[in-house]
């Protein structure tokens, strides 16, 4: 053996080894909100607590496939963010962990519905009416009137012009669907999409890019949460936000805490702490039109008013089951999406 | 001379592997280190004693793990056979029996008991309740692995196979077992998922009901409606393939075969999309001729026409992979265009053949299995390509975008997903045999051993004409597209404000100096570096990889070589979106268990890229002449020196493609990754995803021009390292030289 070469190896060990520090406390934190919202969280938490953050952002819909992937050896933490219909779903397959938080109390009780229909498995952290905007460039450029309602979308000059997203594919649509069941009655709410789906040019398949599309001025007018479409709005895209006459569904951005995760304390405190006003607060400085569940935090001022938008009691435990969802997709598919446009 | 004394001669080869395997067995950690496969803390922390870093020696002097124990058995046998004679029939049953046990037991004991004790009821049923459990395998596991692999090759080899070749028959066995973990077993397992019920059983009427579905096949586009995402993945690609191969050919020829003077600027150009992050092509194309579109606004106006939205659907996607995947034809086909030797055209020339005639009869047909593989890449990549069609696709939906939203959109349909992934497998392999039954069994050998010395004809005029002006329009095409992403970087909110700003690239990539020193303040920088670290370091694993298999497949007969081949292709044309959700499920629990590190990313590259490497390590053998190996071979080189000496030399083509191409897909790549990327190593693709979400539209384009300079300074770096094949031509057309 080359003694002089052992030597050498040695001590690259040693400075390899002691380069590396003492186990710290650490967060696998998954988020499904935007990316710049994620990391501001992330970085937040460890500044308020010292823990050391790995966040991968993911859409729900990746996330959700993600954790039932990993659900024999989770690799995650805590999930935070996303609609909640895949939250709901995670805790009807028990992907997630049943945990009562201290916060509770600062609550709106939209919030505390959201988490006692998943068995205390979720919880409401932000939520989001359902809408439209157009493209005000577009509308005047084509010579339309200026719509209001959700029945305006299915007048005839609107056709070719109005934009959602496929229900089978985005959770944005699903809730679309959803809620014109409510708002009309199951076969009110089908007549009211055969109505639309003549007037629509294309069923996209994330749920946000109508409006993106709307805003780029390759389509006018997009079904989609208004907090999207305020977004566009203040990027400085041609955006006007509606919110419908008759009424619109909502959805609950939520988050959960993954069954079996490796660090359950520091996952505990990250869910306390997500859901203090301060934590929530954080939303303002990333352009999050989303209203915070927690009572005390603040709204951003550009922010649809949740008080001047007539909300309809969305019923989550039925329309978030995987039965109805089913149902109403199947039925959309074949009573629908089949016909002539 | 060399004297061999076969009686005292141990091994080198088997010597090097029973050592190995001992050494994975006495020393090293027998299980997976938490911390990362490169941090060495566990060598002051607990070993050998600590069971999370314990070699499996240690394990079972300590009682624990007791399973480990019967590989000591084979572990042993071999160092009886050490000094016998190859030709003994004992060396080779010794070796073939211990590698074959060893290897057996140690994959049924991973696969048998896992993080929960037994994975198998019946295990439990027949042995009690466990009541101990195990992580995922470590370099111990690893080393001992390949110990006993190689040793049962060479138990084979010594038995005869192969002319008893050790490096042929352990290289076969090698790639056979990589591709077997990383392909079959995780495909496999997804497969399934095609089955099972919702109960949880298994059931082929399952199958059917979401086999035979109106959305898959429906022919509604003959009479108005729409038709099914097969049919119209399979017409889509068909039409790519067709393109994108004359185009790439028009290039090839215009490169090779003329005397065009801009042929290095046409070089970049055709390289140009192929470095390309997703989604950029998308957006330039719908800036340009989108509803709203520069040129749809122009031509309206001009023409007083109504602005369409005529973009979206199938035009957009053909005209986006065309752009995207022409390159690919062009690098299959420069290899084989150049590969074609001149003295054949001479010889057809003395023969009084006109240019056009030479042309069409020799060759054009010489050139067969260029085309026939670009036409197959093509066909590939746009069947199994997603970003373009999610971004103009429109109502046209085709089965990877259909296979993306059955994992993750509002249905959580795994098995559907499956059942997709299975027809567009279907349609690849049958591309594939298509493509076999076309070359047929002719020969397409014209660089042999003999003296070479001959110069490219030109093309003849009829064909010139229209190559260059093609190449003409589609050059001008391109570098229209891509100013306008390099414009698209530097202007404030890009089709609305369109003031000139850096901002982009200084919240991408700002440096700042502090009292620290250098710190990467941007906030592009660490997905950056962990990209350029994954592809640096997955580019050239995959080119060996996919070389070495082209070798296998052009140079040697073996039982079962149909059957390798489709296996190393078969990575290739499943959708990244069905690897990625694969491989989370074969690969975040034991035995193997690497999700959430780097390595699970060089891993899934190395596949899905490899059969690149292979394609093209094939079309450029398939013209080397046996002879030269068998001279080699006749002059006392073995098989591994004439693959180094010689046949390697003379590809090299064929592996600046596959490095090219590799290192350059591990930066761009996205459907596969976006399931594969972790906290710690998030890659340049998935940032810029996120920023497309978030309309940062500025600062996913600006990361994605400073990604295009970044490759192209690789890869003309790469032409600089591995250099440009000389065929002992005269310098006058060959390019470069």
């Amino acid at each position: 053996m080359n003694l002089t070469r052992f030597k050498i190896g040695a001590s690259l060990l040693a400075v390899a080894v002691s380069s590396g520090t003492a186990q710290a406390d650490k967060l696998t934190y998954y988020c499904s909100a935007q990316e710049d919202w994620c990391q501001l969280m992330a970085r937040s938490f460890e500044e308020a607590t010292g823990i050391n953050v790995n966040m991968t952002r993911k859409s729900s819909g990746e996330t959700f496939a993600q954790i039932r992937a990993e659900a024999s050896n989770p690799k995650g933490d805590v999930w935070w963010g996303g609609t909640g219909d895949p939250h709901l779903q995670a805790a009807e397959e028990g992907l997630t962990e049943e945990y009562m938080s201290p916060m509770r109390g600062e609550l709106h009780d939209w919030a505390i519905s959201q988490a006692e229909s998943a068995g205390n498995r979720t919880i409401g952290i932000y939520s989001g009416a359902l809408g439209y905007g157009y493209n005000t460039d577009l509308v005047a450029a084509n010579n339309l009137p200026e719509p209001g309602c959700w029945n305006d979308l299915l007048k005839p000059e609107y056709k070719g012009h109005v934009q959602m997203a496929n229900p089978n594919s985005s959770g944005t649509a699903y809730t679309t669907l959803a809620s014109m069941v409510q708002i009309f009655g199951e076969d009110g709410g089908f007549d009211f999409m055969k109505g639309l789906h003549a007037n629509i040019n294309q069923y996209t398949k994330s749920g946000s890019a109508p409006i993106k599309a709307a805003g780029r001025g390759e389509n006018t007018i997009g079904i989609v949460f208004m907090h999207d479409a305020v977004k566009q709005a203040v990027s400085g895209f041609p955006i006007k936000v509606v919110a419908p006459c008759e009424g619109t569904g909502y959805e609950i951005g939520s988050m959960s805490i993954i069954a079996g995760a490796r660090n359950m304390e520091e996952a505990k405190r990250f869910y306390d702490w997500a859901l203090t006003a301060e934590a929530q607060n954080l939303a303002l400085q990333v352009n999050a039109f989303q209203v915070p569940s927690n009572k005390n935090a603040e709204t951003s001022p550009s922010a649809p008013d949740m008080s001047m938008i007539k909300l309809i009691d969305y019923d989550f435990a039925k329309y978030g089951s995987s039965d109805e969802r089913k149902r109403l997709l199947q039925k959309w598919d074949e009573e629908v999406s089949t016909l002539p446009q | 001379m060399r004297r061999v004394n076969p009686a005292a001669e141990a091994h080198p080869a088997l010597v090097f592997w029973i050592a190995a395997g001992w050494v994975g067995y006495l020393l090293l950690p027998w299980y997976g280190i938490e911390d990362g496969f490169f941090r060495f803390e566990w060598l002051i922390d607990g070993y050998p004693f600590d069971e999370e870093y314990a070699p499996a020696v240690f394990l079972i002097a300590q009682g624990e793990k007791l399973w480990l124990a019967p590989l000591l058995l084979p572990l042993a046998a071999p160092l009886f056979v050490v000094r016998s004679r190859k030709t003994d029939p004992e060396f080779a049953t010794v070796l073939t029996i211990a590698g074959a046990l060893g290897f057996a037991w140690l994959i049924a004991q991973g696969f048998g008991i896992g993080i929960r004790g037994f994975n198998f009821s019946w295990l439990t049923a027949l042995f009690g309740d466990l009541g101990d459990r195990q992580f995922g395998m470590g370099y111990g596991a690893l080393i001992l692995a390949s110990s006993f692999l190689f040793l049962f090759t060479q138990g084979i080899a010594a038995r005869g196979a192969i002319n008893g070749d050790v490096f042929v028959v352990s290289a076969i066995g090698g790639v056979i077992v990589i591709v077997a973990t990383f392909v079959f077993f995780p495909i496999g397992r997804t497969f399934l998922a095609a089955f099972i019920t919702d109960t949880g059983g298994y059931s082929l009427a399952v199958f059917a009901s979401k086999f035979f579905d109106d959305r898959l096949w429906g022919l509604g586009c003959l009479w108005g409606a729409r038709c099914g995402a097969a049919w119209n993945s399979l017409f889509l690609a068909i039409i790519v393939g067709a393109t994108t191969t004359s185009l790439g050919l028009s290039f090839a020829l215009v490169v090779s075969r003329s005397g065009f003077r801009f042929k290095r600027g046409l070089r970049m150009l055709t390289v140009l999309p192929i470095i390309t992050p997703p989604f950029v092509i998308g957006l330039a194309l719908i800036l340009l001729f989108g509803l709203s579109g520069t040129v749809t606004v122009l031509f309206a106006e001009v023409f007083g026409t109504q602005p369409t939205r005529w973009l979206y659907g199938l035009p957009g996607v053909l005209i986006a992979q065309t752009l995207a995947y022409t390159p690919i034809a062009f690098l299959v086909l420069i290899g084989v265009v150049e590969g074609v030797s001149p003295s054949m055209e001479e010889a057809a020339q003395t023969l009084r053949a006109n240019t056009w005639q030479t042309f069409r009869t020799v060759s054009l047909p010489l050139m067969r299995p260029g085309l026939a593989n670009a036409f197959l890449l093509g066909f590939i990549e746009s069947m199994a390509d997603f970003g373009n069609p999610l971004v103009l696709g429109g109502n046209f939906d085709v089965l990877s975008t259909e296979i993306f939203f059955a994992i993750v959109g509002a249905q959580y349909d795994q098995g559907r997903a499956a059942v997709l992934a299975m027809v567009l497998l279907f349609f690849t392999l049958s591309a594939f045999y298509v493509q076999r039954m076309w070359l047929g069994r002719k020969g397409y050998t014209t660089v042999t051993g003999k003296g070479d010395a001959g110069v490219h004809p030109l093309m003849p005029r009829r064909l010139a004409v229209p190559v260059m002006v093609v190449a003409g329009i589609w050059g001008a095409f391109t570098v229209t597209v891509y100013g306008m992403i390099v414009y698209g970087s530097f202007v404030e909110l890009w089709g609305v404000r369109n003031t000139l700003t850096l901002k982009h690239y200084i919240t991408a990539f700002s440096i700042r100096f502090n009292e620290h020193g250098l710190h990467w303040s941007g906030s592009a920088w660490d997905s950056f570096w962990t990209t350029i670290q994954i592809a640096a370091v997955a580019a050239p694993l995959t080119a060996a990889v996919g070389l070495i298999t082209a070798y296998l497949l052009t140079r040697q007969t073996f039982a079962g070589k149909n059957a390798f081949e489709f296996g190393t292709m078969l990575s290739f044309a499943i959708p990244g979106t069905v690897i990625g959700v694969s491989y989370i499920l074969a690969f975040n629990v034991p035995p193997i268990e690497i999700t959430g590190t780097g390595i699970i990313l060089v891993v899934s590259f190395i596949f899905r890229n490899m059969p690149v490497g292979v394609r093209a390590g094939i079309a450029s053998m398939s013209q080397l002449d046996k002879s030269l190996d068998e001279s080699s071979l006749t002059l006392g080189a073995n098989s591994w020196q004439t693959f180094r000496r010689v046949i390697l030399p003379l590809l090299r083509p064929a592996i600046l493609a596959a490095l090219v191409f590799s290192f350059v897909r591990a930066m761009t790549a996205i459907s596969a990754v976006i399931f594969l990327v972790s906290a710690e190593y998030d890659m340049a693709t998935s940032y810029i995803i996120g920023r497309v979400e978030n309309n940062d539209y500025g600062l996913a384009i600006a990361y994605s021009t400073t990604l295009i300079f970044v490759m192209l300074a690789a890869v003309a770096l790469l032409n600089r390292l591995v250099g440009r094949i000389q065929i002992g031509r005269r310098a006058h057309f060959a390019t470069g030289a």
